[in-house]
């Protein structure tokens, strides 16, 4: 044996940990490679993608009836949120006016879906924080605003609410009269998560937290309760109001935090839980007689939407979300595209890792609210590799009718 | 039941009473994604039953899986069905796990999943309730570990 002894020198500014796509505490497949040196997060690189359907492709095979259920599927949590933007942009081109009565029934479905959408991040975030009573606490909350989406529209998750000039479902006497008493019991359980996540530990395990200043906030394109977080006062509904949130424009108010951090973004969603039940309660206060939706059938709306373009934004829960939408004008689609929250968002999470801790990483991506499903785009083809190399244009099949 | 050693056999006897879960996303829209967590949840608690949804798949006995299956989950999907121990059982959640609609037709989607790996139940509806999620998750489990 000889006495030699090597001093192995490891460059720790390169040493690169995988996050993903398959991974505990990621939810949804993204891949981060995340460049550490010691405990210290120096980079992050984020791959998209794993799980891109092509939906704006597939769209532009389907009409738009079709295609309005296919937007339905892009997001499970925003659903309705992706059908009303859709649903926009084809009465803007086909200058169809919904019943007053329709467009407060499609706020009141949209606001209830921003409350169980905000009710279930805070149960993720408490997972997050590793609060499970919360996190269990949370999801049962969330449980009574899946009961009034059964009973408004017959299902708990996507609703098929929206059709083209007007909405599907009504709401009798004795409906308004439960989502009322539900709102009282929301509120009481949502008092209560409030009155938890502002108890020390839970301040001080967030604050700080995946900074994001507001000239970063700004320069990289964040919206929604992200970018309100870094203070920055944007909100769809109040700009550019669609639906009924023109005449509701007096009944909420945009919360803002100026803190920029994990905390900061917390406390602006549990706000807006009780801005989204008072705006609830002034919805079925005010809610207007009437037809819900035009007389004809859904085939003879779909044709009535001739050629032209419209670009629709809304104020999903996770910010804005925007559609644009080029037809045919003979019930089709020649061009779709959506442009989600999360895609916004995602950029800012670069900004806000850098610097942290690794064991804030989930902490600090479950903070923007990521919905990866909306966010991936691109199938990477390559041609040279063979296999995988067929265009997509020509494997895309009509859809069977 | 397959034949088996006894050593598999009284593995999967042990698997009636507590089997653990691993979810596994192929490019669903998170509407099951969400109910598979709702049924963990106090209202419909399949955790009564011993389930417990763990982070690695090489603790689980059960998967389920959602999505169609994408291109890029592709490869995944079956590199995690593998690191599975044996006996394991797969429940397809979801209309898309199960027929691919309503993403039929789109160039990415190489499922449905049972063309893929073997399926011991399905579960269907768009998402499926937490109710019938559970009852999916007892079904695979008597077909495969009784």
């Amino acid at each position: 044996m000889t006495g030699e002894t090597r001093e192995l020198e490891y460059d720790y500014s390169r040493l690169v940990v995988p996050f993903g796509p398959v991974h505990p505490a990621l939810k949804e497949p993204v891949h981060f490679k995340v460049f550490v040196k010691k405990e210290e997060v120096v980079d992050v690189g984020l791959r998209l993608g794993h799980v891109h359907r092509g939906i704006e492709a597939l769209a532009e095979t389907r009409n738009l009836v079709q295609a309005m259920y296919l937007v339905e599927r892009v997001c499970g949590i925003c659903s309705h949120s992706h059908t009303t933007c859709f649903v926009g942009a084809l009465e803007e081109i086909g200058r169809i006016q919904p019943s007053e009565r329709a467009l407060y029934l499609r706020t009141l479905v949209f606001e209830l879906e921003r409350l169980h959408s905000h009710l279930l991040w805070l149960g993720i975030m408490a997972y997050e924080i590793g609060f499970d009573t919360l996190f269990m606490f949370a999801f049962n909350t969330r449980e009574a605003v899946l009961d009034l989406f059964e009973e408004i529209t017959g299902n708990r998750v996507h609703h098929s609410m929206n059709v083209i000039g007007g909405v599907r479902w009504d709401l009798d006497g004795r409906m308004v009269e439960k989502v009322g008493r539900s709102m009282s019991k929301v509120r009481e359980a949502a008092q209560r998560i409030r009155e938890i996540f502002q108890d020390k530990t839970v301040e001080e395990r967030l604050s700080g937290v995946g900074l994001l200043d507001r000239g970063a906030a700004q320069e990289l394109c964040t919206v929604g309760p992200t970018a309100r977080g870094s203070g920055l006062k944007t909100d769809v509904r109040k700009e550019d109001p669609y639906a009924a949130y023109g005449a509701l424009e007096g009944s909420f108010s945009i919360v803002t935090r100026t803190e920029g951090d994990a905390y900061a973004r917390t406390e602006v969603r549990i706000f807006e839980i009780f801005e989204t039940i008072n705006m609830i309660n002034e919805i079925l206060a005010r809610l207007p007689g009437g037809s819900i939706r035009p007389g004809e059938t859904i085939i003879r709306s779909m044709n009535r939407v001739p050629q032209g373009e419209a670009v629709s934004r809304v104020e999903a829960p996770r910010g804005e979300l925007l559609y644009y939408v080029r037809t045919d004008g003979k019930g089709g689609l020649r061009r779709l595209k959506v442009r989600t929250p999360t895609l916004a968002n995602i950029v800012g999470l670069r900004q806000m890792l850098i610097g942290g801790e690794v064991a804030d990483i989930p902490v600090v991506v479950a903070s923007i609210d990521p919905c990866l499903s909306c966010t991936n785009r691109i199938t990477v083809i390559d041609l040279d590799k063979g296999g995988a190399g067929e265009p997509l244009r020509r494997r895309r099949r009509k859809w069977p009718h | 039941m397959r034949q088996e050693g006894s050593a598999v056999r009284i593995g999967a006897r042990s698997r009636i009473k507590s089997p653990w879960l691993f979810h596994l996303n192929t490019g669903s829209c998170n509407g099951c994604d969400i109910e598979i967590v709702a049924s963990l949840a106090p209202r419909y608690d399949a955790e009564r039953l011993g389930c417990v949804l763990v982070g690695s798949p090489r603790h689980a006995d059960v998967i389920l899986v959602t999505g169609p299956v994408t291109r890029q989950m592709l490869p995944r999907v079956i590199r995690v069905y593998e690191q599975l121990p044996e006996p394991k059982s797969l429940v397809a959640v979801g209309t898309c796990a199960a027929s691919g609609a309503p993403f039929i037709g789109s160039g990415v989607i190489e499922g449905p999943l049972d063309g893929i790996i073997p399926v011991d139940a399905y579960v269907l509806g768009c998402p499926p309730r937490p109710e019938a999620i559970v009852r999916g998750i007892v079904t695979a489990v008597r077909r495969r570990f009784s």
